[in-house]
């Protein structure tokens, strides 16, 4: 035990007795506190959005329309897909995990700017209510990527309302977005040198850049889409000179590099998982950061790949095509490097160990069919099918979600300071792993086949596919309810959890469980780079110190 | 499983396939990798484990980044150079306009055939659509024939296949455009030559496209100005389907399909050089239907050579 830690007062609170009430919580300017706001609100999100799937998977069973209306049924995806990508995937990991883990892992005491953490937050929760009454109102039935002049002149449905949500919950990213550039700039430990971040670290920071420089054109565009369908301005519809493609410029401008806002946090989890589970350095740790620089960089110049059918001219679908082929390289690299790790560790199978392994696999099949829709002539035929449903779902939920249920599992002795059934849990694990590919790799086939995504009825003949499908869901639909149960049982009966139960190398891990408010009982000092595990000979529970306590 | 009835069709499949093979490899490679590295590195496994020499990490990192790199161009340029011609519209080709509307699919054929949400053509012919939208952003999709183009409202976009196979096809709107969207389907009906002819043979008696658009040109009063004998100065329409037109502004426009429909719907946008910008907008007076009426008419030859 380190020194920092036998030398605190053992009778100080922990952040989570810093005060009890409900007022104490929602004026608290506590990082961690903070991300405990996020992902109540982000969980609450997460099972409408997933309920709304359910709707439709159930009516997806057979080829008619039985259970809702054609109306119902494109508001019901619609709401899935608005709440499910800005309520939940990109707030999820940095919102929740970034906002407890960052300056812990940078070794400080709070982000750089703690009201304005708070703001975000409140932000979030107005956003949300926007479109939550969107919802009561009526319901959107755009899509979430109210493409005009569908959503700015012909729909009958709620678009400025869920529009305005999107608007002001963009603002709440970018709060984010700054606070985390700022802290990692401003607030790093004495010996924290750029190489020496972990690796979650990096991921913050360039999914911070994304953030900040991405969502603006995001504001903006909806701006665009409020001022065309509330004001007259003519600006994409056609009959007044108007362009409806400008809009799709715009939102994919934006919404490619958020597919990266969504998986770059996945990346960091991911990371510091497999490293600690497998008492191994990171293979590559440069490769590793400048993989995500590089993406984070390349990310902005693909959104066109999304458009090789809308009537771009083709030279532009080849450079796109061409840049989407090599956006694919450091996606590659990670996953090789993931691998790399394994190589000569002692790998336990925690299930956390499990989700990140489930991420590799379901984030390399995700990619790799990447490819297939960068390629011009096959995304002619793939574009708008179950197909590139079921891509950006290995990567968003294959994924995404399967990191953010690792990065849970992994801190939730830090986060919370109670151990959970690691049985129970690498049972939710495969289950997860299972349940998702039998959900959507029976989509990759039926897309193939010639499946369009948002349809309510359908050909017969895709009928056993839809089946298989939603099946599936069934038993992801357990899997993501699963750990409600152990994790619920874990906050009132679980045992108390050790300061570094898994035996991390990294900072957070170095102070008490759950850490005080400030994080640490001394500033640490940094003399080392990350994941200094498994020296020679060295046996599995070792961990050699790469930082010390301050001396007064 | 689905067919491949265009001339396409099959050269996409072979992509596919490459792309399968390929990712297949490198999934197989990924999950054996790590299902074996797990299992001999599991904690307490007695597999020899000891620090990597600094370089061969590096050496190895340095060569799969090059590997996959090469991988990725390689890919990009078979993808890219696979389907070029796809590019390029057969000279010969039939064409089939196709107006789009909230949920139906409207073709008309050149010699005056109408449909709605089906479309017959004759197998091995190519057959270029040249497609509008009332309203919003549909896309026209024929998953046997793995094409698929967006059709837009006040633009014409372009795509063309070749049949290979009678049969019927499903036609798909595949950009969601509200309420019915998964209703807006119809069928592809190709069939043997002479049954074509056949078929085609059964039109009514309103003539073909340019034969109702030259009664149309008259009527919407487009003699007025750009008739022979008009004295408002309009330019003779005769013959200007695809002819480089200097413009006002200076530079050249080709008078495509695109710009007969703007200069019907928004005279002002593109003036030809030497005349006035006086002519009104048809926007709302003249439908697409009627626009696509009055274009055939002024690509038929004698078109716009009217008293």
């Amino acid at each position: 035990m380190s020194e920092g830690i036998a030398a605190r007062d053992l009778t100080r609170p922990d952040y989570l007795q810093y005060g009890t009430t409900v007022r104490s919580w929602l004026t608290t300017t506590d990082h961690k506190r903070i991300g405990i706001l996020y992902a109540v609100a982000i969980t609450f999100f997460f099972f409408l959005g997933a309920a709304a799937m359910a709707l439709v998977r159930a009516d997806l069973v057979t080829p008619s329309a039985d259970l809702i209306t054609n109306d119902q049924y494109n508001r019901a995806f619609t709401l899935h897909g608005i709440i499910m990508v800005w309520f939940f995937l990109v707030p999820s990991i940095p919102t929740t995990l970034g906002n407890f883990l960052l300056p812990m892992m940078l070794g400080t005491k709070d982000l750089a700017f703690p009201r304005l953490n708070l703001l975000s937050w409140y932000l979030f929760i107005g956003g949300g209510l926007l479109t939550l009454f969107a919802l009561l109102a009526g319901g959107v039935d755009t899509g979430w990527t109210f493409y005009t002049p569908f959503s700015t002149l012909y729909s009958n449905s709620h678009v400025l309302l869920a529009a305005l949500g999107v608007f002001v919950v963009g603002f709440s990213s970018i709060a984010t977005g700054v606070n985390f550039i700022a802290s990692t700039h401003l607030l790093r430990a004495k010996g924290l040198t750029w190489m020496r971040l972990p690796l979650f670290v990096w991921a913050m920071y360039t999914t911070s850049l994304v953030m900040v420089l991405a969502t603006p054109v995001l504001s903006m565009s909806l701006l665009l889409v409020v001022a065309e369908r509330a004001f007259g301005l003519p600006i994409f519809d056609p009959r007044s000179g108007g362009d409806p493609l400008l809009f799709q410029h715009l939102f994919w401008f934006y919404s490619h590099p958020a597919v990266y806002i969504m998986v770059l946090p996945a990346f960091g989890v991911v990371s510091e998982i497999i490293t600690c589970e497998a008492r191994r350095r990171i293979f590559g740790y440069q490769f590793m950061v400048y993989a995500m620089v590089v993406i984070a960089v390349i990310g902005f110049m693909v959104w066109g790949h999304h458009m090789f059918v809308s009537g771009q001219s083709a030279f532009a679908s080849m450079v796109f095509s061409f840049l989407s082929f090599v956006i694919a390289v450091p996606s590659a690299i990670k996953v090789f490097n993931w691998t790399g790790t394994l190589y000569r560790g002692q790998v336990r199978f925690s299930a956390s160990m499990l989700y990140a392994l489930g991420f590799v696999g379901l984030f390399t099949l995700g990619g790799l069919t990447g490819l297939f829709l960068a390629s011009v002539p096959l995304d002619v035929h793939l574009t708008d099918t179950y197909f590139v449903v079921a891509h950006f779902h290995y990567i968003m939920v294959g994924g995404s979600v399967s990191a953010f249920f690792g990065g849970l599992h992994f801190w939730w002795p830090k986060i919370t300071g109670r151990m959970y059934s690691e049985r129970l849990a690498q049972f939710a694990a495969v289950s997860m792993f299972f349940g998702f590919n039998f959900t959507f790799f029976p989509q990759f086939v039926m897309g193939y086949m010639g499946m369009p995504r948002r349809y309510h009825v359908y050909p017969p003949e895709f009928q056993p596919w839809h089946v298989m499908s939603s099946v599936g869901a069934v038993v992801l639909g357990f899997a993501y309810l699963w750990p409600i149960f152990y994790l619920g049982w874990s906050l009132v009966k679980g045992e108390k959890a050790p300061d570094n139960p898994h035996g991390s190398t990294s900072l957070e891990w170095q102070t008490t469980s759950p850490p005080p408010r400030e994080n640490f009982d001394r500033l640490p000092v940094v003399d080392a780079g990350p994941y200094k595990y498994h020296p020679w000979h060295s046996t599995p529970d070792e961990v050699e110190q790469s930082h010390r306590p301050q001396l007064p | 499983m689905l067919p491949d009835a265009s001339t396409l069709a099959p050269r996409i499949d072979h992509l596919l396939w490459l792309l399968i093979g390929l990712s297949g490899a490198i999934v197989l490679l990924v999950v054996a990798l790590i299902i074996g590295f797990s299992i001999k590195y599991r904690r307490g496994s007695t597999a020899k484990r000891g620090q990597l020499p600094g370089w061969l990490a590096r050496d190895v990192e340095i060569g799969w980044t090059a590997a996959i790199f090469f991988v990725a161009i390689f890919l990009f340029w078979f993808a890219a150079t696979t389907e070029t011609s796809q590019y390029e519209v057969p000279k010969d080709a039939m064409e089939v306009h196709v107006v789009a509307k909230q949920w139906m699919w409207k073709l008309e054929h050149p010699n005056g055939r109408r449909e709605i949400n089906a479309l017959h053509i004759p197998v091995g012919v190519p057959v270029r659509l040249v497609m509008t939208s009332q309203d919003v952003i549909h896309s026209f999709f024929v998953p046997a024939f793995r094409i698929k183009q967006d059709v837009l409202p006040g633009r014409y976009t372009e795509t063309w296949f070749q049949a290979t196979r009678p049969g019927t096809y499903h036609l798909l709107c595949a950009e969601y455009c509200g309420t019915d969207h998964s209703q807006m389907t119809g069928g592809i009906v190709v069939m043997p030559r002479a049954d074509y002819a056949r078929w085609s043979e059964g039109t009514d008696d309103t003539g073909t496209l340019a034969q109702q658009g030259a009664r149309l040109f008259q009527r919407l009063g487009c003699t007025g100005c750009h008739g022979n004998s008009a004295r408002v100065r309009a330019p003779s329409l005769n013959g200007v389907y695809g002819r480089m037109q200097p413009m006002n502004d200076g530079g050249f426009r080709r008078a495509d399909e695109q710009y007969l429909h703007d200069s019907i719907v928004r005279p002002q946008k593109d003036v030809v050089a030497g005349y006035q910008p006086v002519m009104p907008s048809y926007q709302g007076i003249a439908s697409e239907g009627d626009i696509i009426l009055l274009i055939a008419y002024l690509k038929s030859p004698d078109g716009g050579d009217v008293q």
